[in-house]
């Protein structure tokens, strides 16, 4: 069950590839490459995340993993300049084909940020935000769906006697699980998840990884981590990107105690990083 | 080595000494102008400043009733022509910053801004006055408007580019479309700066009178009609200024005091306002 992808494969290899991909596969990348201008920030990636599951992005800085994630939902489509090649498949249909609508593709892939974004609104709008913009009216049915995506965010009873209060009034990792509880009420397939405990304390960020490790029975789990120890914890699968490119990607056990490449051995143990 | 240290610090000491001398220069009028105001201006404010007709020419007593209503509604009108176009216009700037055409949009508020407002006087009396023949409270609006159009335009797209850019991208993130983004998350979150910029162009066209003098007139009875002649405070003080008896210097000094609590009054709201975002805009 280790897929093991190293510098982009010539094409007969990466098709095959595509064959024998299983049915467990959510999202599939083949040689996807990424510029921003003339700079070449993404080379060849190509991998298959699995459904259901979570699959951690670790590597140093400015490797492309936000790059990477932010390619899944199409939020780089904002970057002026900015440029992909190569296909992301989900469910096996390309996002990055020419009809396809971004508001749709957003509703099916939702993404929490590194720093929390709740709307200057109460708590109650900012749950109900993709609801409205979706069409939804009904007071009793948005009632009930923020109910539930509080409760799945572990959200709902701290702030249950106050959902008209101002979202700001929450606490950093509360705003967090609000941003994730927001992501959720759309019901989105793909979660994706851009360092999203790296701006909270211990405690927050505990909390962050026992919701993440209850939501991957439902969601397809997405997360770029700088916290190795974070990754060990929470993922399935981890994909170690360096300079742009997946060195190594394989079951996180594997990744973390017998990688192949020594480049992930040194990064998983801290010798450089 | 310590002569060259000491003849710098006497050269830092120096310029701090030319800093505070040009700040209290600045100062200076300021602190003169409100001293003078308030010292005239608040004794000879009272009850009937506010509720009364002015009286004809030798009686004593009355007040600006008209004068202030007349206010009052030249400053809507012109809000009501300049929040719309100038609103709209800095929406555009904030979110296509670098295109073409914005960078003529923004050349021509700051041009717009720079134009005399005597001139903007006479471009609303021969639009608006000289083809009917009548002076109006529409054309003095009109006339205050175009003058708070460029202010409006330049305080929305600067408060809106301070809306933090991850409220755009959650909003994006959930499947809204642009518009649905820019009128719904980030237009709502930058709302306190942006009145503030309408306090701002109220405050700036408040005080003025020249272009009102060709355009709305002045008028020394009760008037709300549109179409007709009517008064601001600017125009009764220049007026009762330049008029030979105390009486109409007294009720000069109260307008020139309203007028300056007015403007005080809308600049602290607006500072107010805008510290509110800066605070939100906070990591």
């Amino acid at each position: 069950m280790i897929t093991l992808v190293l510098e982009p494969e010539p094409k007969a290899a990466t098709s095959q590839a595509a064959t024998s991909m299983n049915d467990d596969t959510k999202i599939s990348v083949r040689d996807f490459d990424f510029f921003y201008g003339a700079a070449k920030v993404l080379h060849g990636i190509s991998l298959d995340i699995p459904a259901r599951k979570v699959t951690a992005l670790i590597g140093p800085s400015g490797c492309g993993k936000s790059t990477f994630i932010r390619s899944i939902n199409r939020m780089n489509d904002i970057i002026p300049e900015a440029r992909a090649s190569g296909t992301i498949a989900i469910d096996g249909r390309d996002v990055y084909r020419g009809d396809t609508d971004v508001v749709e593709l957003r509703r099916r892939v939702g993404m929490v940020f590194q720093k929390s974004n709740p709307f200057p609104k109460s708590i109650y709008d900012n749950v109900a935000y993709g609801l409205r913009i979706g069409g939804m009216r009904n007071k009793r049915q948005l009632d009930d769906i923020i109910e539930r995506s509080l409760t799945r965010a572990a959200l709902w009873h701290e702030v249950k006697d106050r959902l008209q209060a101002s979202a700001l009034a929450l606490s950093g990792g509360q705003q967090q699980r609000l941003c994730i509880a927001r992501a959720l009420a759309v019901d989105p397939e793909i979660l994706l998840m851009d360092e999203p405990a790296s701006a909270l304390d211990p405690i927050a960020t505990s909390k962050i990884e026992e919701l993440i490790y209850e939501l991957k029975d439902n969601y397809t789990i997405v997360i770029v981590t700088h916290n190795m120890q974070q990754a060990a914890r929470v993922s399935d699968r981890t994909a170690f990107f360096m300079l742009g490119r997946v060195v190594e990607y394989a079951e996180t056990n594997a990744i973390f105690m017998n990688p192949k490449e020594k480049m992930t051995e040194d990064y998983v143990t801290g010798r450089f990083g | 080595m310590t002569a060259n240290l000491r003849r710098r610090k006497l050269f830092s000491h120096f310029f701090e000494i030319l800093c505070g001398l040009a700040v209290v220069i600045a100062l200076i009028p300021l602190a003169m102008i409100l001293f003078y105001v308030i010292k005239e201006g608040a004794g000879a404010l009272n009850w009937d400043f506010f509720t009364k007709m002015p009286k004809p020419v030798g009686e004593t007593g009355g007040g600006m009733a008209n004068a202030i209503v007349g206010t009052l509604i030249l400053i809507s009108i012109g809000a009501l022509f300049a929040v719309p176009v100038g609103g709209i216009c800095g929406v555009h700037l904030a979110e296509y910053p670098s295109t073409k055409f914005s960078s003529v949009v923004r050349f021509a508020a700051d041009v717009l801004n720079g134009v005399p407002s005597i001139v903007v006087g006479i471009f609303a009396y021969g639009l608006l006055v000289m083809p009917v023949k009548r002076f109006s409270a529409i054309a003095g609006g009109v006339a205050l408007g175009l003058l708070m159009i460029p202010i409006v335009v330049r305080t929305t797209e600067e408060l809106l580019r301070l809306v933090p850019g991850g409220l755009r991208e959650g909003a994006l993130a959930l499947g809204a479309r642009r518009s649905r983004a820019v009128f719904g998350v980030i237009v709502p979150a930058a709302l306190p700066g942006i009145l503030t910029g309408i306090l701002v162009a109220i405050a700036r066209v408040a005080g003025e009178t020249a272009p009102l003098l060709f355009t709305a007139l002045g008028n020394r009875f009760w008037s709300t009609s549109l179409t007709q002649p009517i008064s601001s405070l600017t125009m009764q003080v220049y007026a009762y200024a330049n008029s030979p008896y105390d009486d109409w210097h007294r009720q000069a000094w109260a307008g020139a005091f309203l007028l300056v609590m007015i403007i005080l009054t809308l600049s602290i709201a607006a500072r107010l306002a805008v510290r509110r975002l800066e605070r939100m805009n906070r990591p």
